[in-house]
């Protein structure tokens, strides 16, 4: 096991400086002067122009720059923000959990309707209830849902009045963050309607956010659990007199989770993407809000250090998956 | 299994082999309804797209000063000259629609032409080209995947400047990697055969090997991939456009009149629904008639 772990890891290091080239490209790729574009129209003194030249190092070779910033990244330091001056670093952890507590929620509602609807579609195959869950997965599946999350706050919001448009908790309640996660600030805070309002705000964003990997779920489970089931494993299960409840809830289902684990997993970079639009409609103040704002502002050190921070996340939590795939099937950990 | 020997019969004595061919992806296709139902709703769009100036009954970027925000023709204080109502400035929504899916179906073409080609070569490369040569593609391919799509785009937009060439190239670019690998895997699954053994030893030559003996018996996932990237490219490129950095105002794209519409969800329905619909019924038909192409031409891939 621990030599699987090795090789995988190993192999994400020629990923990790890929992705770090890219991000140190990202600022020097940009048409024009850099420093001048970080300016923007209202020009900038001669002075500052000098001083931001050689923060940046944008007068140095390309690839003493490059060595510069590697040095810098495995210190921890992404630069600093043009807008706010804070440390990128420090911008991006501080949003980071409003961004984890809207996928969590997203991946939990996917998967808790996904794999259950799966499941008795397959086992009914062919049946309405297939057919009806069938298309609506694909349909989900082709949804814009930028268009999605406008619907739904028109309906929900617009119409019925049942939840707020946008942000993440009511403006009369305030508290300090204690672990970002407004769920659990809210209830730790002990103030009455804290809690309840924290979840209207997460309803809309958590449905629209999850709908596309609820779909991919529910897909998936169902033809993995249809080719489980036609294996001659469960054909004797059934003979030897079983009830069905238990071929297809212990023998069947083990064996279909295998593949379903993999997709839940593979959803993080779904949701990274999501979260972009989701995080835009709802004003959530997420990464993905952050980033879109950042590019909008001309904030490149923002968008460079969050390029990055993204894409290490989605290796760190790819190379999780990987590694439960290979705890609960041997077969992958002892072919490689 | 009779069947299939039957129609393997049939193969030897008709003539002209290539439409036996197409008559037996038809069977296997039109079996699965929805995939015809995609199909003659994708026929639809293409349609529109190529008629938009017969049939659209106004100009798409024309401003009614005397029709701001009208509601839909069935609804009070609508009229029918304006089926689904005007804009905030008075232009027609149909008409903006009709000549939108001009740009969806384009969107999706370039997108796919470009990926599906540069993918097909740089996948080719890889599976023939061991060594430093597939190292090289592979790695760099892995770095591509390592950032969630539409980030990357974004990205990528930015440092472009906004506009649709640019959207489309980095919606390209971010597709690429799906088809090298899958080239990649078939031609290595392939090069084991005998048929290309047989053909190395007659000496035939690397280039026409690549080409004319393996590329067209790994071509049936590609194209399976090919629909389906047809249908997220649209959808990429309407989000990008959503975003503001996407086609750019007074263009009609669909994406971006969503943009356009967002400020008056609460008092303009029509404008947010339409081109919503639009989007979703055109994604819809495209993956649709995708899953049957797949159950069609892959069997292995076929999802009971």
């Amino acid at each position: 096991m621990l030599r699987f772990f090795l090789t995988r890891l190993s192999l994400l290091i020629p990923t990790f400086i890929g992705v770090t080239i890219v991000s140190f490209l990202f600022i020097r790729m940009l048409p024009g002067d850099p420093v001048l574009l970080m300016a923007g129209e209202r020009g900038i003194t001669e002075e500052r122009y000098a001083r931001l030249m050689a923060e940046f190092g944008f007068d140095k070779p390309l690839w003493q720059q490059y060595f510069v910033y590697m040095k810098q990244l495995l210190g921890g330091d992404l630069g600093n923000s043009l807008i706010t001056k804070q440390p990128v670093w420090d911008e991006f952890f501080t949003l980071f959990p409003a961004t984890v507590e809207l996928s969590v929620c997203a991946i939990i509602f996917a998967v808790s309707l996904g794999i259950p609807a799966g499941i008795i579609a397959a086992v009914r195959r062919g049946s309405t209830f297939d057919h009806t869950v069938m298309t609506t997965a694909l349909v989900g599946y082709s949804m814009p849902i930028f268009w999605w999350g406008l619907l739904l706050i028109i309906f929900f919001s617009g119409i019925l009045h049942w939840t707020p448009v946008s942000g993440r908790i009511s403006l009369i309640y305030f508290f300090e963050p204690v672990t970002g996660f407004m769920l659990i600030d809210s209830l730790l805070s002990g103030q009455s309607g804290a809690f309840k309002s924290a979840v209207s705000h997460l309803i809309l964003p958590t449905v629209v956010l999850g709908t596309i990997p609820l779909a991919v779920i529910a897909r998936q489970t169902r033809s993995a659990m249809l080719e489980v089931l036609s294996e001659d494993y469960v054909r004797t299960a059934r003979a030897k007199g079983l009830a069905a409840s238990r071929v297809v809830g212990l023998h069947a289902l083990r064996n279909a989770m295998i593949p379903v684990i993999t997709v839940v997993g593979l959803q993080v970079g779904v949701l990274f993407a999501g979260a972009i639009l989701t995080e835009t409609i709802f004003s959530w103040p997420g990464i993905g809000k952050w980033m879109v704002d950042s590019i909008f502002r001309r904030d490149y050190p923002s968008v460079q250090g969050g390029l990055l921070l993204i894409a290490c996340i989605v290796m760190i939590v790819n190379l999780i998956v990987d590694m439960t795939y290979g705890l609960i099937n041997p077969r992958i950990r002892h072919t490689r | 299994m009779t069947d299939t020997a039957q129609q393997d019969d049939q193969l030897d004595t008709r003539k002209g082999g290539r439409m036996a061919l197409l008559a037996e992806f038809w069977s296997y296709f039109s079996e699965n309804r929805g995939a015809v139902i995609g199909m003659w709703f994708f026929v639809f769009i293409i349609m529109v797209a190529i008629l938009a100036d017969v049939i659209a009954p106004h100009d798409a970027i024309h401003q009614y000063r005397d029709a701001l925000r009208m509601p839909p023709g069935w609804q009070e204080g609508g009229q029918w000259r304006f089926l689904l109502g005007t804009d905030a400035v008075g232009r027609d929504i149909l008409s903006r629609l009709i000549y939108g899916a001009r740009f969806s179906l384009f969107i999706g073409c370039v997108v796919v032409s470009i990926s599906l080609v540069s993918g097909i070569f740089l996948g080719l490369a890889a599976g023939f080209f061991k060594g430093w040569v597939e190292t090289g593609i592979m790695r760099t391919m892995d770095v591509i995947l390592a950032f969630p799509s539409l980030l990357l785009a974004l990205v990528l937009v930015a440092v472009l400047g906004p506009g649709l060439t640019n959207a489309m190239i980095a919606i390209a670019l971010i597709q690429q990697p799906h088809y090298v690998r899958l080239t990649r895997a078939a031609v290595m699954g392939e090069l084991s055969k005998d048929y290309v053994t047989a053909a190395k030893v007659t000496g035939v030559r690397t280039p026409r090997l690549m080409f004319n003996t393996v590329l067209p018996n790994c071509m049936a996932p590609l194209v399976v991939q090919a629909a389906l990237s047809f249908s997220t490219a649209i959808l990429d490129a309407a989000a990008l456009g959503f975003l503001g950095m996407g086609a750019q105002p007074p263009t009609p794209e669909w994406g971006t009149m969503l943009a356009e519409s967002r400020e008056f969800i609460q008092s303009a329905w029509w404008m947010v629904t339409f081109p919503g619909v639009a989007i979703l019924l055109t994604v819809l038909a495209i993956n649709l008639m995708g899953d049957g192409l797949r159950d069609a031409l892959d069997p292995k891939l076929r999802r009971s």
